[in-house]
């Protein structure tokens, strides 16, 4: 059943363009995050479902109202932004309480409310403060306390852990993750970090200037990016530049060398380029390590991260990086050395540019 | 101060220099701002010989003198309420009220003029438009049959005096509620907006409370500059209308009162007035600054 | 709906502050009956009263803003190096002219300096001169601390002050060399503030019985009925002129690269 659609969504300012017919069906109780760099739309396309913006075209329909003519105020949705934007007059119970005050509900209501709110956010012993005595992430939470108290329909989530430090930024985004399966809140996410739409996503929309590049779940676009703009974007997959041999039998070749895909490549006739992406953790230069391609290469640097070690190497045009995982007795290549990354093709996937 | 320098000197030393950074401006505000008003504090309780009364001050509580002061303060506090209003509704019609962005620069550099623009020569632009022979004066006689002084209307009056005084009133009101308005984040309006309130609840519940303290300083500032604003009044009324600063002008100038005691009391009266508005303020802003750091 | 209430509100701002200043000058004008002229102006630049008081005036704001610099420079700047903890006390006593009104300060300063004080200031004309200027500078003192110290706030007093120290400055020169030039604009945007100021005061100069420009204002106001009104229009250019000479310098400014 579809609970939030977005029908033909356009929205440009002045001569702008900056949403391109945009579509998309969210479930009820889905977490959809919108991924992209900043200005590819997402926070209009954000604001547009909110009211604060007026699409230049296309339907909003919630829960099988069509939002076209309601006012913000009329549309019964949550919504947290980047900068907090508590009132700063109010201590945190007023905060909580001011959606409900303003529904004229009951005094008795609104405090059995707020506290079962600031219940689920864990900070009942903080009521009384006013937000300058609170730090960055507890002054989110109290905002997501906030844009539920009122119960609504969807909830909108502006970038709300930019501003934070990145210990309470990894901590946060599981708490509001848990708080929306609870709550089983029907939830739109808008981030520019990759990492925090995949790890808390139902599913990702990756958004290139206007247009949603791929919509799919975190491990689709992860694995199988659909363009080039969503590989680069999304994890650190490596593109690599290759010449089409024979379109049908899937040969191309890769600094010279021949490849042999997994796959025909239809779409593309004989000496066309096309990119084709490599994840970092389908390559290695182990010795007797497996794959059916070889391709040779020069150590351009290492770098130790922990529980892998990065290599980055030339591999004919391109730089290639791929991980091993770290163990004691690993020796790291050598900045210049020659060495042979092995991979598997089908690991190669084509993607559109 | 770098480690060598402070290690050098012994510290009991070092509190002393630092206090003699500030001795000329001490010695100036005490010389030419604190003492001179502690003078006519203690003045307004001595008599010529320099003992202690309290004559002085029950010399105050005359009509004559009572009724100048309650005129001032009502020219005060109307002219500073009338500023406070209309700058607001200005300012706020530039900064919310979709006005072209370009109206705001010069807006404010006009503000910063007139709110300059006051003592005589305002004195006189209102003489040349509201008095007698004024422009508008003339303009409405002649060509909407409306006169002015027969409908009671007097430049040298409660009015007419409030509406010269908010020539430099509205401006500074501009002035500094302009960047408090600025200071609302859109973010607010927002959240109010999508957790269900109206424009008028978002103004009555948050944005009217986080001004509150600005406003309420303005108001003070407002009241005090009008109260204390002599210039204006003299070149307006002559000595005509009886208000607290022509009062002791005249006393100062040529101890009409007699006794030149008064004078002192007449003075102390005004830093008083003066003093309550600005604790009322300091009070009233203590309760809607709970919130500030 | 807003945009008309908006625009009315504007408008009624338009007028209330256009009316005056038209009839002003409308009124400036007409000295000769039935045409424009220049006469009230002529009259008044022509007389040799004006000529002195103004120029009197001029003399007394120059010497005020030079005062006000030499004391409240060093002063915002001692403040903020060495007794931060002063800092809101110094304020609010900067803002006590706003409060006291000047009619007090004067009252009080010719009862305290009269010829049988400690320190008799009003006994020569010299004396008096000086306690004008000091009145001034206290009228003053609210505009000109605030500028300065708002600007003391955009740069680093104290690292500029370490790196002047390690290069071996001394304190005048760090004041006249680093922190001033650092400050010009806002010392500037406070100076033609303070001339706005000076020019036309007239409780402080008229109680002291000084030939300054005010108190000849309105001496002429309560004489002639033409030449007030060219004076007002000569007064409202003059106070326009300082505070678009205080747009100009705060622009220069922003357009300036930073100087290191």
């Amino acid at each position: 059943m579809s609970f939030l659609s977005l029908t033909n969504i356009k929205k440009s300012f002045g001569p702008v363009q900056v949403v391109h017919d945009f579509n998309m069906v969210i479930e009820k109780g889905e977490f959809v995050s919108f991924l992209g760099p900043s200005g590819c739309g997402k926070t209009t396309i954000l604001r547009m479902i909110a009211g604060f913006e007026t699409p230049s075209g296309g339907s909003i329909v919630i829960n099988g109202t069509d939002q076209g003519t309601l006012k913000p105020n009329q549309r019964n949705i949550g919504m947290v932004f980047q900068a907090y934007a508590l009132f700063p007059n109010m201590n945190v119970h007023d905060n909580v309480a001011f959606g409900l005050k303003v529904a004229g509900a009951s005094k008795a209501d609104i405090d059995t409310r707020v506290k079962q709110m600031l219940g689920l956010i864990k900070l009942e012993h903080l009521a009384d403060r006013f937000p300058y005595q609170l730090s960055g992430g507890q002054q989110q939470r109290v905002a997501l306390a906030r844009a539920l108290a009122v119960k609504p329909q969807v909830l909108l989530l502006d970038e709300p852990l930019s501003a934070l430090d990145a210990k309470i930024r990894i901590s946060l985004r599981e708490e509001i993750r848990q708080i929306q399966q609870q709550l089983g809140i029907t939830t739109v996410f808008v981030t520019h970090d990759q990492e925090e739409a995949l790890s808390v996503s139902d599913r990702i929309v990756v958004m290139n200037a206007g247009r949603a590049d791929q919509i799919g779940t975190p491990f689709e676009i992860y694995n199988t990016p659909a363009t080039r703009f969503v590989a680069s974007f999304v994890g650190t997959l490596n593109i690599i530049e290759a010449k089409v041999v024979d379109p049908a039998a899937g040969s191309v070749t890769i600094g010279g060398r021949p490849v042999l895909l997994k796959e025909g490549i239809a779409s593309h006739k004989g000496g066309d380029s096309i990119s084709l992406a490599l994840r970092p953790e389908a390559g290695s230069i182990a010795d007797g390590s497996r794959g059916d391609t070889a391709l040779p290469g020069e150590v351009v640097s290492t770098s130790f991260l922990g529980s892998v070690i990065r290599t980055r190497l030339r591999v004919g045009g391109d730089v290639i990086s791929f991980d091993m995982f770290n163990n004691p007795g690993i020796v790291p290549p050598v900045a210049g050395e020659n060495v042979t990354l092995r991979f598997a093709a089908k690991d190669l996937l084509v993607i559109r540019e | 101060m770098s480690s060598a320098h402070t290690g050098a000197r012994p510290p009991a030393r070092r509190l002393p220099l630092h206090w003699l950074g500030i001795l000329p401006f001490t010695a100036f505000v005490t010389l030419f701002l604190l003492l001179p008003t502690m003078k006519i504090v203690v003045g307004a309780f001595q008599t010529a010989d320099g003992s202690f009364t309290l004559d002085n001050i029950y010399g105050l509580f005359t009509p004559s003198i009572l009724a100048a002061y309650w005129i001032s303060i009502k020219i005060s506090i109307a002219s500073a309420l009338l500023g406070c209003l209309t700058g607001f509704a200005v300012s706020s019609a530039v900064v919310f009220g979709g006005l072209p962005k370009w109206i705001r620069g010069p807006l404010l550099t006009f503000s910063g003029v007139a709110s300059n623009f006051a003592g005589v020569p305002l004195a006189f632009a209102f003489l040349a438009t509201l008095g007698p022979v004024g422009i508008l004066s003339v303009f409405l006689r002649s060509e909407l049959g409306v006169d002015l002084r027969a409908l009671g209307f007097n430049l040298l009056s409660f009015w007419g005096l409030t509406i010269t005084y908010l020539f430099f009133q509205i401006p500074l009101m501009i002035l500094i509620i302009t960047p408090a308005l600025d200071g609302l984040k859109r973010e607010w309006r927002e959240a109010a907006a999508i957790l269900g309130a109206t424009g008028l609840q978002y103004w009555r519940m948050v944005a009217f409370p986080i001004l509150l303290p600005s406003i309420l300083g303005t108001l003070a500032l407002l009241f005090a500059n009008a109260f204390g604003a002599v210039a204006t009044a003299i070149a307006l009324t002559g000595s005509s209308l009886s208000i607290v600063p022509i009062l002791l002008f005249a006393q100062i100038r040529g101890d009409v009162l007699g006794n030149p005691h008064l004078g002192y009391a007449l003075a102390f009266g005004m830093i008083v007035v003066t003093g309550i508005a600005n604790a009322i303020y300091i009070w009233l802003r203590a309760r809607s600054e709970r919130w500030l750091k | 709906m807003r945009k008309i209430w908006a625009w009315g509100a504007l408008l009624f701002g338009i007028l209330y502050f256009t009316l005056p200043l038209i009839g002003m000058t409308n009124f400036s004008l007409k000295m000769r009956r039935g045409e424009y002229s220049f006469d009230a102006y002529a009259k008044v630049f022509g007389d040799p009263r004006f000529q002195e008081t103004f120029t009197y005036s001029v003399a007394q704001a120059l010497f005020t803003i030079a005062f006000g610099v030499l004391l409240v420079v060093p002063t915002a700047y001692w403040v903020r190096l060495k007794l931060p903890r002063l800092r809101p006390y110094i304020e609010f006593i900067t803002l006590l002219p706003l409060v006291i009104p000047a009619i007090v300060i004067v009252f009080g300063y010719i009862r305290l300096y009269n010829t049988s004080s400690w320190l008799p200031l009003t006994g020569s004309a010299f004396g008096t001169d000086i306690l004008l200027m000091f009145g001034y500078a206290t009228l003053a003192l609210p505009y000109m601390y605030r500028a300065v110290d708002t600007g003391l706030r955009t740069i680093d007093v104290a690292t500029l002050t370490e790196a002047a120290q390690s290069l071996g400055a001394g304190w005048a020169t760090i004041l006249a060399r680093i922190i001033l030039p650092n400050v010009l604009v806002a010392v500037l945007s406070g100076a033609f503030l303070t001339f706005a100021i000076v020019i036309g005061e007239f409780t402080m100069a008229a109680l002291l019985n000084k030939p300054a420009f005010g108190p000849y204002m309105q001496l002429l106001g309560a004489n002639r009925a033409y030449e007030p009104a060219a004076l007002a229009v000569i007064a409202f250019g003059i106070t326009w002129g300082c505070l678009g000479l205080i747009q100009l310098v705060s622009r220069f400014q922003k357009s300036a690269p930073p100087k290191a």
